[in-house]
């Protein structure tokens, strides 16, 4: 599946939080690439960046900023 | 018929609590529900685990809903982040500040539904057989109420029956028995009573079968509503004899 944990930075680009833990990402990441990034082939990766939640459509075009928190949720079994 | 969308099945299923995604699903297939429920929660990444939407069956209409919100806001918050995600805008709006009997606050579950109905969601409410609130949530926009027969996965069946009795008489949108429902009696007497279709979870996920008692609560409903359309006779004290009273031998 090829998940990959979140990685502490290297140092050469932005900082974000994601679900609470820091994660150095490159300039320019989008958010559907940060997901790629983080194994998730979830059909449903449900975003909210900096207390608003994302559209899908706009996973491909918002570019992380530095400080950006983000939540990634998806659905799980619930009745 | 729920906010003018029309389902084959009375019976909606929820997801939680099965052996595996495998059992849940067959048990979805076996039950024939075309609306089962989700919940929503932050991805560990350290155990990410396997996504149960690939395990639904085509075809089904996903319920995401708001468990685990104590608050209307917490829960205004959770359904925006479904909705954008791409999840449908229905929601099952549960706002539930009690962790023991896991019984919902009416006045947070009307802000939320209030709020969420303006938003353009779809808002199936989580409430206590409250007539008087099911009428707000009502006129608020509801497309439907659904009331809970006993405490979450309680299985001690229609303990509420009065008053979801009073709700569904006066209610002008579904109602949808939701939550203790333990054996399948349980859901034929909630259909009887008039009920537009239960929501089961427990009861079939920790059944001995799973996949067999999503099939006996999808007759059992099927066999409550045909009763009710069949009109069920009144209750008598006295005895009235089935066999003809003279000419005997």
């Amino acid at each position: 599946m090829g998940r990959r944990a979140l990685e502490p930075g290297r140092g050469h680009g932005l900082t974000v939080v994601v679900n609470g833990r820091e994660q150095d990402v490159p300039k320019g990441e989008t958010v559907a690439r940060l997901l790629d990034r983080l194994g998730l082939e979830s059909r449903y990766a449900l975003v909210e960046r900096n207390g608003e939640p994302l559209e899908r459509e706009r996973y491909p075009e918002v570019e992380l900023e530095s400080g950006d928190r983000l939540v990634v949720a998806r659905p799980v079994a619930g009745g | 018929m729920i906010a003018g969308r029309s389902f084959g099945s009375r019976l909606i299923l929820g997801t939680g609590k099965y052996e595996s995604f495998e059992t849940m699903r067959d048990a979805v297939v076996a039950s024939e529900a075309e609306l089962v429920t989700v919940a929503v929660r932050r991805i560990d990444f350290d155990e990410p685990g396997e996504d149960i939407t690939t395990y639904l069956p085509e075809g089904v209409l996903l319920l995401p809903n708001t468990s685990g919100c104590e608050t209307a806001d917490e829960a205004v918050r959770t359904a925006r982040l479904a909705r954008a995600g791409g999840l449908p805008d229905w929601i099952k709006l549960e706002v539930i500040p009690d962790p023991r009997y896991l019984l919902p606050d009416g006045v947070e579950t009307l802000r939320a539904a209030e709020q969420l109905v303006e938003e353009g969601f779809t808002v199936l409410p989580y409430v206590l057989p409250d007539p008087v609130l099911a009428k707000k949530l009502e006129e608020a926009g509801c497309a439907t109420v659904m009331p809970l027969a006993a405490p979450i996965g309680s299985g001690r069946g229609l303990k509420l029956r009065d008053t979801i009795r009073i709700m569904i008489e006066q209610a002008e949108v579904p109602v949808v028995v939701d939550a203790g429902l333990g054996a399948p009696s349980h859901a034929a007497e909630a259909m009887e009573l008039g009920a537009d279709a239960v929501l089961v979870n427990t009861a079939v996920a920790r059944a001995g079968d799973p996949v067999a008692m999503a099939r006996a609560f999808k007759l059992a409903v099927e066999a409550g509503r045909e009763a009710y359309r069949a009109g069920v006779m009144e209750e008598g004290w006295a005895a009235e004899p089935s066999s003809p009273v003279g000419g005997t031998v």
